[in-house]
């Protein structure tokens, strides 16, 4: 059995902070992790790998630094790592993206592509399903849980806004991944030792079949038209009283605005 | 690609069991707004099975022409027959504009769309507006909700967007409103029909949308612990509230994925949100600040959850609703 896992490097934006003066983001000393989702997603196939020996490839696109986030991989226990880096991916939006992707993993067989539901730096929770499109493979979106029966099929638990729905597929299949699905395992002391001399193979624009007008900004039919801040609405009365001066305040302005 | 042949607002309409969805409504209240703009009109894409009847709902709350297709094959939301009944309404129809609602639906849907018709699609907008230019102006948060941009899809048709539950205000429904109903036959491929729906299972917790409470008593990380969601609970009974929380309360297992508010959980706009030891993580805000009147209470008066408050109040948050709480009973 193959699974590929598709993994992004982002900031960690529950480190991010805003200059309260400026209104402008602080990106110094963000730390670089995982993205969550993608996580959980690779410690599905390390279980997978545990269960039923499958071989593990994890794939990232990002600039060069990513590298990062396939050492930690390998440190988990996976089996392969590629990196696709080119300038001609850069500017991509979530269309583009996939398609630089699914043109990379056409080069591959596999029986299970497994991604995260969504970025943290993005949340659009759309190249998992735009991936599935273009390699016109079946996707199920919103993974909680899956149990393989060793031939071809999974079973795929979904989870939805009012409950959870079960479906069945066959493989080759795309799944996307919630972070609360499966928590991830520790790099192992071996794992990070093995992973040093562990090669990452690069791939860019020539090693992959695709056509340079869909990729990167070019390829992008969405662009940013403008980016800022919000907007910072003017704070209220502050008040720093007793537990019943503090219950007498609120009662009065809850009354002064017909709220009660 | 010929943008002035695109004309026409789309809103999916989600239909679980028969039932529309409330984010539906919602985005037809937008979509009247962007149609009269442009000057065009507002179109439904209805799809299920027996749905015909569904029309006249749509119809009154702003909808000019419903197009539904009836078949058994969209019973249930599958990804697949859903992708190619729409894309069939696309390819006929040639809408400038698809608007989805950013539900477990329509953030499985619109990707799947944006991948098949090679066009953009713009994820959980806040805010939509139509340029001089005539074209869409998509705005949604980036890094969970530190920043603010606007997208635009330029070249390609339809420009398509998804917006989360309780974002849009749904038009007060006018019955007297006349609209057309066109029904269309999807001519399915179903070989391509590879995922089966075995089970669909609806959990108890389910019964609660925090997205629709008027008033909203939600915990943080400073209150959660038994006691302090017991004196929550208390005020919420007392009030007519709903209990929501922040993701770390979520995380921690004290309350239901459901009601937490925030990036990763959801959209809330009641008349009065009450954050009771909610310092305001970013995340958490973008999911509340556009609530009528906050009150937050916070030991820790540099908690930027006072940055967003009508009412602020430092103290201990446990004595100050036990108090409240005390004092509304009496």
């Amino acid at each position: 059995m193959n699974i590929v896992v598709c993994i992004k490097q982002v900031p960690d934006t529950t480190e991010i902070k805003i200059n309260p003066t400026t209104g402008t983001l602080i990106r110094e000393g963000v730390p670089s992790i995982i993205n969550p989702d993608d996580k959980a997603g690779l410690e599905l196939a390390l279980s997978l790998k545990d269960s039923f020996n499958a071989h593990v490839t994890v794939i990232t696109m990002g600039p060069p630094q990513a590298e990062d986030v396939l050492r930690e991989a390998y440190a988990m226990g996976v089996d392969r790592a590629i990196l696709l880096t080119d300038r001609k991916f850069a500017g991509a939006d979530t269309l583009a993206t996939s398609y630089a992707l699914a043109s990379a993993l056409r080069k591959m067989e596999f029986d299970l592509l497994i991604t995260g539901r969504q970025a943290i730096d993005g949340d659009t929770a759309q190249v998992g399903p735009q991936i599935a499109e273009h390699l016109d493979l079946p996707q199920v979106s919103y993974l909680e849980h899956l149990e393989f029966d060793g031939k071809n099929t999974f079973t795929v638990k979904r989870r939805i806004e009012d409950g959870y729905e079960m479906l069945q597929v066959d493989g080759p299949c795309v799944v996307t991944v919630l972070s609360g699905a499966y928590k991830p395992r520790y790099m192992s002391v071996r794992g990070i030792v093995e992973a040093f001399p562990k090669t990452v193979e690069v791939w860019g624009f020539e090693q992959i079949d695709v056509e340079e007008a869909r990729l990167g900004l070019k390829g992008s039919p969405t662009r940013v038209h403008k980016a800022f801040s919000r907007g910072v609405k003017a704070p209220g009365q502050l008040y720093e009283v007793d537990a019943t001066e503090a219950a007498g305040i609120i009662l009065s302005k809850l009354k002064e605005k017909f709220i009660i | 690609m010929e943008k002035l042949e695109y004309k026409g607002v789309f809103v999916f309409v989600e239909q679980r069991k028969g039932i529309v969805q409330k984010v539906s409504l919602e985005l037809i209240g937008k979509a009247r707004d962007l149609a009269d703009a442009l000057n065009e009109k507002v179109y439904a894409i209805l799809l299920g099975s027996k749905i015909a009847d569904k029309a006249q709902t749509l119809i009154a709350h702003g909808v000019d022409v419903v197009v539904y297709a009836d078949a058994i094959e969209l019973n249930d939301y599958l990804t697949e027959p859903y992708t190619q009944a729409v894309c069939h309404v696309v390819n006929e129809y040639k809408p400038s504009i698809l608007m989805l609602g950013a539900t477990t639906i329509g953030r499985d849907l619109g990707p799947r769309l944006s991948a098949r018709l090679k066009t953009g699609l713009t994820a959980d907008c806040t805010k939509l507006e139509i340029s001089e230019e005539k074209e869409l102006l998509m705005t949604r948060p980036a890094f969970g909700g530190n920043l603010m941009a606007t997208i635009v899809c330029k070249e390609h048709r339809p420009q398509m967007s998804t917006v989360r539950a309780g974002v849009m205000h749904k038009l007060p429904a006018d019955n007297s409103r006349k609209g057309e109903v066109i029904e269309v036959k999807i001519p399915f491929n179903k070989d391509k029909f590879r995922v089966k729906l075995l089970s669909s299972v609806k959990e108890k917790s389910a019964m609660v949308d925090i997205s629709e409470a008027k008033i909203l008593i939600s915990c943080g990380r400073g209150m959660a612990n038994e006691e302090g969601l017991k004196v929550i609970d208390d005020l919420a009974k007392t009030l007519n509230a709903q209990v929501s929380a922040s993701r770390a309360v979520v995380d921690a297992g004290l309350v239901p994925h459901d009601r937490q508010v925030g990036q990763t959980g959801k959209t809330v706009r009641p008349d009065l949100y009450f954050a009771v030891g909610i310092s305001g993580a970013i995340q958490h805000l973008a999911g509340m600040e556009e609530s009528d009147f906050i009150v937050a209470i916070n030991k820790d008066k540099t908690a930027p959850i006072f940055q967003v408050a009508d009412l602020g109040i430092v103290g201990d948050a446990k004595q100050i609703v036990k108090q409240l709480n005390d004092r509304l009973i009496g």
